[in-house]
């Protein structure tokens, strides 16, 4: 029992935190905004050279062979800086996917994914829209409990507009085929349950980097600004609700960590302990959206301060894979149709 | 990372489960606030600590088992899981005793350690007096130095356990010069001190679970005292550090409360009476309580590696203390028409503990430092937001 990250895991978590700092500053994320895609492929091929996309591909493949501990720190930076690439697509869920079911689609994809040269979208029914299909080079759909591969020219896209700028989700008309067909019956069925789990877990990441910034920037403002001829920063009213949120945050990341090392090592517990951790993570993302602009009060309200570019994510996070209901009422059934862990850690039974 | 018990942990904890189940009280004790309940309670710890498991993570030279804190963590689950007696003094084992450890001499350490695990003396904390509650440093009361021993005057209150404890535990001020955290000194003072006098408070249930303790020309050795002469406000520390932070209070007892909800949930969900509104409450109740265990662990593991408990205490706090009262608040609303029975009425057969826990949580967002404290040490310790 050791409930902590090595000392290279928080090494390369610190690595990655300074290229984004350096790579995808504000500035960047709100310059993007402004173009057609939203997405640059140069900040991509960067983050490829650092070995995110591959994080989870298998060496052989170009990739790291790492799993979700080392992965869910990474993902938490790129929450802190509001990075909108499709890792979350791409390198959490479609490159475990590919990964797992094999074959030509393995033999296509992994190597691609992990050099930066592939992105990929999925559209999993847990998502009404389909993120990042504008600039994905494959398409991993779901119909009729199946998943197909299809390239993104067979498919039409119908943008919808979202609040948060940086993100681009689409409605995809297709048609499914037999030789698009990549799995069907029990093996889609893992790959689909799984792929939640993957996508809800690296939102959780994330939401937890969102939320520790939003406060940064929360008690950034609230120590600067002056009024009464002292720092608002210094009135209980505004010490107490950011610590209402530290608290929410500090009781979330060890949700999310637990969750990591379930989806990574494959725990019975895996579903239930990841919606937990879906569930705190984005809870404590919103209570720090919705505090940090109370903090801010009216610059924060502007298109002009950068607040909103966190407090966006936060909100569009909470709602992707699955939002805080679909997973209260996951960890519910379990809980009270008997499934649930009765002790942490899925411990049962002493087995000696 | 690795959340696998080895097999070591695992034997640990069949050995802790074998140990209760064949030890453990049939019956309910009474409550440890009555006089009866007090000596069944000590009874019961002398028992425990017969069988080795007072303090398991205390050396064996002081009635401890030599234990990690993720041992600790495994007897803790077992327990509340064998649904064992609560801890009479918890005040001493669970808050001085680490503190001891921490700033005790060898000879201080070998002298209370030992008769605070068999509980042959229990003990009460005296942190608060009448001027001096959530601004602690606003103590009065005095110790002043007369040859080997302090004279000992002021009056301590809502002294936990002080109805009926041995010993207890609290702040005087040495150096009458000073102000606030400096010139204080960290005293224990036996209760049947001459000049001491102890007055039982009941508390909200009825219960004398506190007292006031007057203090008149008490005289206490000079070896009673914890720690350096004037600087006993860093001893307090860190006995709230263990109060708030860890050990007062582990997840164990958390998701024993969370399970038994759940249980409480499916009853009345099988006697078709349930309020669907409750459904998610009860969820949040056991998903916290996780939280709260997971946070622990990792809390451990950090502390195992060489860390130490800081202000991250008043996060754990809070945190503990609103669940506690969330799940009870939860349960009561389930018993609907039940909720305000008392355990002894006809109709609160098996659900009488929910109304006593609900009382006693109450106290959970007050005790140890207020939450509202705990607050702004966290804005202004960890958060560093500006004092003024």
């Amino acid at each position: 029992m050791e409930f902590a990250f090595s000392e290279d895991q928080e090494l390369l978590r610190s690595t990655v935190r300074d290229f984004l700092a350096g790579e995808a500053p504000v500035k960047i994320i709100r310059e993007l905004w402004e173009t057609d895609s939203g997405r640059s492929r140069q900040l991509w091929s960067s983050l490829a050279e650092v070995g995110l996309p591959g994080l989870l591909v298998p060496e052989d493949r170009g990739g790291l062979a790492m799993d979700e501990i080392d992965l869910v720190l990474l993902l938490e930076e790129s929450g802190r800086a509001a990075l909108a690439e499709p890792l979350i697509s791409t390198a959490a869920v479609a490159a475990p996917m590919i990964r797992d079911l094999g074959g030509a689609l393995a033999d296509a994809w992994l190597e691609k994914i992990a050099g930066g040269d592939a992105i990929v979208a999925v559209g999993h029914p847990v998502n009404r829209f389909t993120s990042d299909a504008h600039v994905a080079d494959l398409l991993l759909l779901e119909a009729n409990g199946e998943i197909h591969a299809v390239d993104p020219s067979a498919a039409t896209l119908i943008h919808q507009p979202a609040n948060d700028p940086a993100r681009r989700i689409f409605s995809i008309e297709w048609k499914p085929s037999a030789a698009s067909c990549v799995a069907s019956g029990a093996e889609a069925r893992r790959e689909l349950d799984a792929a939640i789990d993957r996508g809800a877990l690296a939102c959780a990441a994330q939401a937890i980097g969102v939320g520790q910034r939003l406060v940064e920037m929360a008690v950034a403002y609230a120590t600067e600004r002056h009024q009464f001829g002292v720092p608002i920063g210094s009135f209980q009213a505004i010490k107490h609700a950011l610590a209402n949120v530290q608290v929410a945050i500090e009781y979330a990341q060890p949700v999310v960590y637990r969750a990591a090392h379930s989806v990574a090592t494959h725990g019975r517990c895996r579903s239930v302990d990841v919606s937990m951790a879906k569930r705190a993570a984005c809870s404590a993302a919103e209570q720090a959206a919705r505090t940090a602009l109370q903090v801010h009060g009216a610059i924060g309200y502007t298109w002009e301060q950068d607040l909103h570019v966190w407090m966006r994510r936060a909100w569009s996070l909470a709602g992707a894979w699955g939002n805080g209901a679909w997973h209260s009422a996951r960890v519910a059934s379990a809980l009270f149709e008997g499934t649930a862990p009765t002790e942490t850690f899925g411990y049962s039974a002493p087995t000696v | 990372m690795d959340l696998t018990y080895t097999s070591e942990q695992q034997a640990f904890r069949q050995q802790a489960r074998s140990w209760l189940e064949s030890n453990v009280p049939a019956e309910p004790l009474a409550s440890f606030d009555t006089a009866d309940g007090f000596e069944q309670h000590r009874k019961w710890e002398q028992k425990l600590n017969a069988g080795g498991w007072a303090m398991v993570p205390w050396p064996v030279e002081y009635g401890g088992r030599g234990s990690d804190l993720i041992e600790w963590l495994i007897f803790e689950e077992e327990y509340y899981r064998s649904g064992a007696p609560g801890r009479v003094n918890q005040n001493g084992i669970f808050l001085l005793g680490p503190t001891i450890m921490e700033y005790g001499t060898d000879e201080q350490k070998a002298r209370y350690l030992p008769k605070m695990a068999s509980s042959e003396e229990v003990w009460a904390q005296g942190w608060s007096e009448p001027n001096a509650g959530s601004d602690m440093a606003a103590i009065q009361a005095t110790a002043v130095r007369d040859g080997d021993h302090y004279i000992l005057n002021g009056q301590k209150t809502w002294a936990s356990r002080g109805a009926y404890a041995d010993w207890l535990f609290g702040m005087f001020r040495t150096d009458p010069d000073t102000e606030r955290h400096r010139g204080i000194t960290f005293v224990l003072v036996p209760l049947d001190t001459p000049g001491v006098t102890v007055r039982p408070i009941e508390q909200l249930d009825g219960e004398a679970g506190f007292a006031e303790v007057f203090l008149d020309d008490a005289r206490v050795p000079v070896s009673n005292r914890l720690g350096e002469e004037n600087k006993g406000w860093n001893v307090a520390m860190s006995t709230a550090g263990f109060e708030r932070g860890l050990m007062l209070r582990s997840p164990a007892r958390f998701q024993n409360t969370a399970r038994k909800l759940v249980a409480l949930y499916r009853d009345t969900v099988a006697n078709g009476e349930v309020e669907p509104l409750l459904r998610d409450a009860v969820v949040r109740s056991w998903m916290d309580a996780e939280a709260y265990t997971l946070n622990t662990y990792q809390t451990v593991t950090r502390l195992l590696q060489g860390g130490k408990i800081g202000s991250e205490a008043s996060i754990n706090k809070i945190f503990w203390s609103e669940l506690d009262v969330h799940m009870h608040e939860t349960a009561l609303a389930l018993l609907g028409a039940r909720g305000e029975l008392l355990p002894e009425a006809p109709g609160a057969t098996g659900v009488g503990d929910w109304l006593d826990g609900y009382l006693f949580s109450l106290s959970g967002p007050i005790y140890a430092g207020t939450n509202e404290i705990q607050r702004n040490v966290i804005a202004e310790r960890i958060l560093n937001l500006p004092r003024k």
